[in-house]
């Protein structure tokens, strides 16, 4: 019980922070139109490549890689408050009062959620606006949501052991860089597997994010195959609490280096 | 190690060792007092800040045991966590957010809320003097009100020890002085024990009712700063020549002379211990001026904690004792 209060007064700092930086605000809203407006434009075409199985428009297909790709891209910088608040010896401060180790990554990763959450809303009313179906109604929208906001609170926690570990900018930024593209393409975010190289589509099967693309993509369909679905986001959900789990443990390997 | 609520802080030979081989602790021991103030003083590097680590529950020592308000930190670490205040070196105070905010948080964490928080908040605010300020982002603050609401958000759960790690480092002379006051406060009124570490002689010598030297991860010397100086025994003369080239001469004159310690030359300046300087000082110049030695000044000092660190490590506590930051 005071570990999810205390999780809360955590998250409600983060988010208070976002809220008192217009520019952050702006940059959150903006990155998922830029991405969902300019792949749209990009990747327009491949709906007429024999084989691209989806019967819809390619916006009905691009929503679910966009917000993945959102959810992997912002919550991924979660380590960097981690590390601003080392080098202001705010984690210190915390280590020292009776806090739980799990509230201090469980709160952040809240906060990273609730953004995304608004971005989520955003992606999904422009899509709309712009001509989306959505077949799955608020309900399949709500499962996809869910399915990249696991994604990125599994990223987020792994951003979090990072920084703990490492406490350098750079290396947080480095790690960054190099999963999140990767993981995005190789996967069906923007591109069906059956047009793909076979070694990509053998490589998405163990690509948590194709996981949520794919579970949040079927679940936008008319009539969502569950068994497909839910599977997924219990593997997901597995990956968030394996990950948040380490994250709380780096705490240890922290104070061992102070 | 037995429960004695009249000792606040009790560690025993607290080891510990950094990767390269660095040892920080090398077995220090200490007890304070409850209600009193503790001053561990020493260069950077001595040990000072691990030694704060450890008895926070921040750093587990490799070997040594210590108690903190009667909880062992390292077997009752929430306990131990539950009744210390800890302030460290740099004011960890989040700048995006108000002083408020900030201490709401701080009394959240501790399970405070309510109309009792917000009263105690207020009840902070004001002894420190920041209620005009504290609804602005703390980003906008001086370094010196910072500093006093890191002490502040120390003290929302009012616990029994609080631990303050170089409290006035990088404050200028005004904000130091307000702090001290307040820190003396604190100790006096709330009957709070408080350790302190600091590389300033002054501060320690003004603050701590009792302190310990820390040199290379021990406690070199220990006892009230009075009682530290006393065993120096004697007051320091020194004799300011009219030129440096008299120097030798005049150590040769003040070599004779009784109830003399042995001089240290430092250009034109001749220093010596004296047992009895009041008697000393007319002998002195006499017997310079008989030998035909040019006087431009003498004056006599009381023995300081400078010289208290001299004698116990070997070396001048040079290092930031002079410095006062503009």
């Amino acid at each position: 019980m005071t570990a999810l209060a205390q999780t809360g007064y955590i998250a409600g700092r983060h988010l208070r922070f976002f809220l008192r930086q217009p520019w952050f605000v702006m940059m959150a809203l903006i990155q998922p139109v830029i991405w969902l407006l300019l792949f749209g434009a990009l990747f327009k075409s491949v709906t007429e490549i024999p084989g691209f199985a989806s019967g819809g428009s390619y916006l009905d297909y691009l929503v679910p890689g966009v917000l993945v790709m959102t959810a992997l891209f912002s919550c991924g910088w979660s380590g960097m408050s981690i590390i601003e608040d080392i080098d202001r010896s705010i984690v210190d401060r915390f280590l020292t009062t009776p806090i739980h180790r799990s509230a201090i990554i469980a709160g952040l990763n809240l906060y990273e959620l609730v953004a995304l959450l608004i971005q989520a809303a955003i992606i999904g009313g422009l899509a709309f606006v712009l001509g989306a179906k959505f077949e799955g109604g608020i309900l399949g929208y709500g499962a996809l949501t869910l399915c990249a906001m696991l994604v990125g609170a599994t990223v987020a926690a792994f951003s979090d052991a990072m920084a703990l570990m490492l406490r350098q900018r750079e290396s947080v930024i480095g790690i960054n860089t190099i999963l999140t593209l990767p993981l995005t393409f190789l996967s069906a975010a923007f591109m069906p597997l059956a047009l793909v190289p076979d070694w990509i589509a053998t490589a998405a099967k163990f690509n948590p994010v194709n996981w949520a693309v794919e579970a949040g993509r079927e679940a936008l369909t008319a009539s969502p195959d569950w068994s497909m679905i839910l599977p997924r986001i219990v593997a997901l959900l597995a990956l968030t609490i394996l990950t948040t789990a380490w994250a709380t443990r780096t705490f240890r390997a922290y104070q061992k280096s102070i | 190690m037995m429960t004695d609520h009249t000792r606040a802080i009790e560690a025993r030979d607290l080891v510990k060792t950094y990767p390269g081989d660095v040892r920080a602790l090398d077995g220090i021991s200490l007890t304070v007092q409850a209600g009193t103030i503790f001053g561990l003083l020493g260069p950077n590097g001595a040990g000072k800040s691990t030694t704060v680590k450890v008895l926070t529950t921040l750093s587990r020592p490799d070997s040594g045991s210590a108690l903190v308000a009667g909880h062992d930190v390292l077997r009752q670490p929430d306990r131990v966590r539950r009744s210390i205040g800890v302030v460290g070196q740099k004011a960890a105070v989040d700048p995006s957010a108000t002083g408020r905010e900030n201490l709401r948080l701080q009394g959240q964490i501790y399970g405070l809320g309510g109309r009792r928080l917000e009263q105690r908040i207020g009840e902070l605010l004001d002894q420190f003097g920041l209620t005009d300020a504290a609804d602005r982002i703390v980003q906008t603050w001086s370094g010196g009100m910072q500093r006093k609401l890191d002490v502040a958000m120390g003290l929302v759960h009012r616990p029994s020890v609080l631990f303050l790690d170089e409290p006035s480092t990088g404050l200028d002379p005004d904000a130091r002085a307000t702090l001290w006051q307040e820190i003396s406060r604190l100790a006096n009124q709330d009957r709070l024990t408080i350790l302190l570490t600091t590389h300033y002689l002054d501060e320690a010598d003004r603050l701590a009712s009792r302190l310990a030297i820390v040199d290379r991860g021990r406690i070199v010397a220990e006892g009230a700063p009075e009682a530290l100086k006393a065993e120096l025994r004697g007051d320091a003369i020194n004799v300011v020549l009219g030129s440096a080239e008299l120097a030798p001469s005049a150590a040769r004159v003040l070599e004779r002379i009784e109830g003399l310690g042995v001089p240290t030359l430092d250009g034109a300046l001749v220093s010596a211990r004296a047992d009895d300087a009041a008697t000393t000082v007319p002998v002195v110049l006499s017997a310079l001026d008989a030998a035909g030695v040019d006087v431009a000044a003498i004056t006599v000092a009381r023995p300081s904690l400078d010289d208290v660190y001299l004698r116990h490590t070997g070396r001048a506590f040079r290092a930031t004792a002079m410095e006062v930051p503009a």
